[in-house]
């Protein structure tokens, strides 16, 4: 039998899981302020801006994250970085949720009536102002619903860069089994795991949801 | 820049590279039309199906929507022979992502068949058909047309999720991308050419799920 | 002996009693019509005879077989009586030749060469052969309400429920519907039709019922029911008062 009881398999998950909680956190975050930038440009009235961006969107949407990852841990270092695995996870992450969040954001703020800008305009408003005053208080509301959603694939992509070396959850799981021999019992925890990070989120983003869908019924 | 980028080194390894886009594509049609097929029998049972195993169907897809398909893939490689269910890297890629499309095909198909006017239902209910005839012949085929583009970008998705399948052997384009850096040290040039096989296989898949749906939903529009 | 005989029919939508006790049989080969004010229950009468509301007390007989909700005698009973809704229905994903082709395929399990030759029959019957092969969406409201007959036809029923069938319809292409159920009445298909086509009602139909707060308020001839109607009710919605 091996010397390690259940407890010491879940303990170490627990250990390992909150690198996955603070890699999500950091690529979220990230991911927001580079999406809101995005979101901007995307919208602006400068062409090469908005071609740019439209670039950007495609190509971390249109490949895999799994690339991505490859590509900023081994691309780097061919500058000359020696560049550890969470930099570049981090790093790829901050990107790929961006270019997510950009697009979830831009339907949101489509969705606000052209009425909207126009009356902004109209009271001799700049893109800005109409923006921080008008559009995204208003895009705000019916943007957390779909937000809170994808955050769930933003902790479920976190594993992924277990295969470039960093130590998460997926990364650690892999390394007990090794030690333990048990994968059915060390899968099935990591799997509950992240469940446990998860289904929260999912569940909340579908009552926000529900409830935003009454509040418009309403008007 | 301390090292150029040299993509003629590349020019050697085509042969690894085309097997890995073949077993690519094999998995994503193979995977394709039997998620699809579950994600429709998860859909029916959840929308009309027996009451007593909606809740199983519902346990099903919520645990597989909220793990990373990582999880799933190496549960099932590693964690099932543990209790005797042994399978080859293929078997064991096909069937998680058979089981993971499955779970996020039946929430898409299950919105496309409550978007179903209930005329359609009136109507088919006057015409004496029972309800699995309905379903069969009325309510089906709408239903995949109205999120046939829901599931094209799902199906992307799992295409590129495939690439995790080389973690366990599995020959597709990363495996062989890894295997090439291995061998020449040219991990960049490598993995640029992976993502850019991956990039085209999206816009075939795309074309090729457009093509598909002209053949099976001959009406462009969806009435009412 | 009636061929549809309803028997003290009452139906609630919660606290909302719909039907209040309906009576009310038809003879094979008679055309009804029924009309009343919106929410006097008629829809719903209609509904109930074809199984698509279930009935809260009383019975409903076609052809001698009672009206039970389960699915089985659910279906034996809409294999004797058809309905057309005010909507059409049609089948989108389906071509018009095929809507009408699907239900005697698939419940008759009639082969597929038989149901074509039964489909362009019927479709030649409503006058729209040629639209065999035309998608629902590529036809007008009056010709989409032409083939839901058709398709109705094709089950070959002994009686047609028809829910305000040319409602839905601009007012050019009433007639091209009306005519073909007048025809349907000439050769003496058995019709339940409620309608707000007081014109075609008094032409056509055999006996007019006129519904009023979910009860057969008045029942007749057209003539008596038009020209001298009894009731208050009835003369305040012919517009008499």
């Amino acid at each position: 039998m091996s010397p390690f009881t259940t407890w010491d398999i879940v303990r170490n998950l627990l250990l390992a899981t909150q690198w996955t909680v603070l890699l999500s956190l950091i690529a979220f975050a990230g991911g927001a302020v580079v999406a809101l930038a995005a979101l901007l440009a995307r919208t602006s009235r400068n062409r090469w801006a908005r071609r740019g961006t439209v670039f950007y969107i495609e190509l971390f949407q249109g490949t895999p994250l799994l690339m991505q990852l490859f590509l900023f841990f081994f691309g780097l270092s061919l500058l000359g970085l020696n560049v550890p695995p969470w930099l570049a996870a981090a790093v790829a992450l901050i990107l790929w949720t961006g270019a997510f969040l950009a697009e979830i954001w831009r339907g949101c703020v489509e969705a606000i009536p052209r009425g909207q800008w126009e009356a902004s305009a109209s009271l001799a408003q700049s893109y800005f102002e109409q923006m921080r005053y008008v559009i995204l208080p208003q895009a705000l509301r019916i943007a957390v619903p779909p937000t809170v959603g994808f955050s769930v694939q933003v902790v479920k992509a976190t594993a992924l860069t277990s295969i470039i070396g960093f130590v998460e959850l997926s990364k650690a799981s892999t390394m007990i089994t090794n030690a333990t021999f048990q994968p059915f019992v060390v899968y099935g925890f990591a799997a509950l795991i992240y469940f446990a990070l998860c289904w929260p989120l999912s569940k909340s983003s579908q009552l926000l949801e529900r409830k935003l869908n009454v509040a418009h019924r309403r008007h | 820049m301390a090292v150029g980028l040299d993509f003629g080194a590349l020019a050697d390894y085509a042969p690894v590279f085309a097997k890995g886009v073949a077993v690519t594509c094999e998995l994503t049609l193979v995977v394709g039309g039997l998620g699809l097929a579950l994600g429709i029998l998860c859909a029916w049972v959840r929308t009309q199906g027996p009451r007593v195993i909606r809740p199983f169907v519902s346990i099903y897809v919520e645990l597989i929507r909220n793990t990373p398909f990582l999880i799933q893939l190496f549960f099932i490689f590693f964690g099932l022979p543990a209790v005797g269910v042994s399978l080859g890297e293929m078997e064991a890629a096909i069937l998680a992502m058979v089981v993971n499309l499955g779970a996020y095909a039946c929430e898409i198909i299950r919105a496309g068949i409550e978007a179903t006017p209930r005329g359609q239902y009136e109507a088919s209910a006057s015409l004496a058909m029972s309800r699995l005839q309905t379903f069969r012949y009325v309510v089906l085929r709408p239903a995949l047309q109205r999120i046939w583009p829901a599931l094209t970008s799902q199906l992307v998705i799992v295409m590129f999720g495939s690439a995790v399948c080389s973690q366990i052997a599995v020959e597709d384009i990363t495996f062989a991308a890894n295997f090439i850096q291995s061998r020449n040290f040219r991990a960049f040039e490598a993995y640029i050419a992976a993502t850019l096989l991956y990039l085209a296989l999206a816009l075939l898949l795309r074309q090729g799920m457009r093509m598909l749906a002209l053949v099976l939903f001959p009406r462009r529009r969806a009435v009412r | 002996m009636s061929l549809i005989a309803v028997t003290e029919v009452r139906k609630r939508f919660g606290a909302n009693e719909v039907l209040k006790g309906i009576n009310l049989d038809v003879a094979p080969g008679e055309v009804i019509a029924i009309i009343g004010k919106s929410g006097s229950g008629k829809s719903t009468l209609l509904r109930c005879i074809n199984g698509l509301e279930t009935i809260d007390e009383g019975s409903i007989m076609v052809a001698g077989a009672q009206l039970a909700d389960d699915e089985l005698h659910l279906r034996a009973l809409r294999l004797k009586v058809g309905m057309i809704f005010q909507g059409f229905n049609l089948f989108p994903h389906l071509s018009a030749g095929r809507n009408v082709m699907l239900s005697p395929m698939v419940v008759k399990k009639i082969s597929a060469k038989e149901a074509e030759a039964e489909a362009r029959a019927r479709l030649a019957q409503v006058g729209l052969e040629h639209k065999f092969d035309a998608y629902p969406d590529e036809l007008s409201g009056g010709q989409q309400q032409r083939v839901a007959i058709a398709r109705a036809l094709a089950m070959r029923p002994l009686a047609l429920l028809c829910d305000e069938i040319t409602s839905a319809l601009d007012p050019e292409l009433v007639n091209e519907v009306l005519q073909v159920v007048g025809k349907l009445a000439e050769e003496g298909m058995t019709l339940l039709m409620v309608t707000h086509e007081m014109r075609f009602a008094r032409e056509v139909c055999d006996r007019v019922v006129f519904m009023h707060q979910g009860r057969v308020h008045e029942i007749g001839p057209p003539d008596i029911v038009f020209e001298s109607p009894k009731t208050l009710e009835l003369r305040q919605f012919l517009g008499m008062t």
